[in-house]
């Protein structure tokens, strides 16, 4: 083989356009049912972590089940998406087949588990986030979308308060606690911007009354952290310098190549197994 | 375990309307509130119930082992307690 031939060849793969410029309908819905999907996906991997290392045993069975249920969002979520791309990817392929710039989440997601007092206030932003996403979306034009959304609301209710009676006493609590769900809170800011950005398939999704606009979430996300924070006599960190972004286009953190060898590798070695 | 841990608490749970709840075990919680989430998530995975409710372990006073002959064993030569010296009328069923 020449090494001229190779060059050639390997300059026409770079040089291949990734996609049409003119996005067509199916892919942003396919698109904009991923970003829900993988967010819950992502997450539910990354509370699965607390199994064996929450403070308490019953912390280890609440930190799962809301891990499952963000499990069964994901699972619901990209079965549909496999169903509107109409190429025969089951949730399975979709799950553990794709790479990590094909993943729609944002990067709070998708970050390294820290301590307690991090996770609560990861989950207190995700899950009030996820309560206003999906009574809204309870009335999507995409109707197997509104049901998902009237299951999954009841259950972000439930994580929204798990974390919130966390965060209170943590923040209400000794000096100690205090301090350390205040770093948490910290942690996490430069993260939580990200769940409001407008990305492209959100936006085709609002037009078409399939989805919402994120930023039109933030003011009730907000207002519900806020009041949780002061009861909890802690403090809403300052706008970060730097902010996340580019989940949503398939751009991830360091964290997530790990994240997706963890989770995939057993299904990539062999695949189709069943048990 | 780690000293201190948290307070035990007993959770019953109430299955359907109409039952009376019904002790199902006991769990580890920092206060009350916390005891009822856990309970939830211990307790109610799988649809057992409507209702629950958690008390401190605590506060339940319980009648010791030795007391049992004294408790326990007198009644069971009474057998006139028992309301089976009366006809029930048919059709009263639950009575």
């Amino acid at each position: 083989m020449s090494t001229s031939a190779d060059a050639t060849h390997l300059d026409a793969a770079v040089a291949a356009p990734r996609h049409t410029p003119e996005t067509d309908a199916t892919t942003l819905h396919v698109r904009y049912l991923l970003s829900l999907g993988d967010d819950a996906l992502v997450y539910a991997q990354r509370l699965g972590e607390w199994l064996t290392h929450a403070p308490q045993i019953e912390e280890d069975m609440a930190l799962g089940n809301v891990g499952l249920d963000l499990l069964g969002q994901a699972r619901s979520l990209l079965t549909r998406a496999g169903e509107v791309e109409g190429g025969g990817r089951d949730e399975d392929a979709l799950a553990m087949l794709r790479d990590e710039r094909e993943f729609r989440n944002v990067q709070l997601v998708e970050q390294p588990r820290g301590d307690f007092a991090v996770e609560m206030a990861r989950m207190l932003w995700f899950a009030s986030y996820q309560c206003e996403l999906w009574s809204q979306l309870t009335s999507s034009a995409d109707e197997t979308l509104a049901g998902i959304a009237g299951k999954a609301v009841k259950e972000a209710v439930y994580h929204r308060d798990h974390a919130t009676q966390w965060v209170l006493r943590l923040g209400d609590g000794t000096e100690v606690s205090r301090e350390r769900m205040q770093a948490g809170l910290e942690a996490v800011h430069p993260y939580v911007a990200e769940l409001g950005e407008d990305h492209e398939a959100a936006r085709w999704a609002a037009e078409q009354g399939v989805g919402v606009l994120p930023s039109s979430l933030t003011d009730a996300v907000n207002a519900h952290v806020s009041a949780v924070l002061e009861q909890a006599t802690l403090t809403m960190p300052d706008a970060p310098r730097w902010h996340a972004r580019g989940g949503r286009e398939g751009v991830h953190s360091e964290a997530m190549g790990y994240l997706l060898a963890e989770m995939q590798h057993i299904a990539r070695s062999h695949p189709g197994a069943t048990w | 375990m780690t000293a201190p841990t948290w307070p035990l608490w007993e959770v019953f749970v109430r299955a359907r309307r109409g039952l009376s709840h019904v002790h199902v075990g006991s769990l580890h919680a920092p206060d009350a509130q916390m005891a009822l989430r856990n309970a939830r998530d211990l307790y109610t995975r799988r649809q057992e119930g409507v209702s629950l409710w958690v008390v401190a372990s605590d506060d339940i006073t319980a009648s010791s082992p030795e007391e049992r002959d004294s408790f326990f064993d007198p009644a069971a030569d009474k057998v006139y307690r028992h309301p089976t010296f009366y006809e029930v009328p048919e059709d009263v069923e639950y009575l």
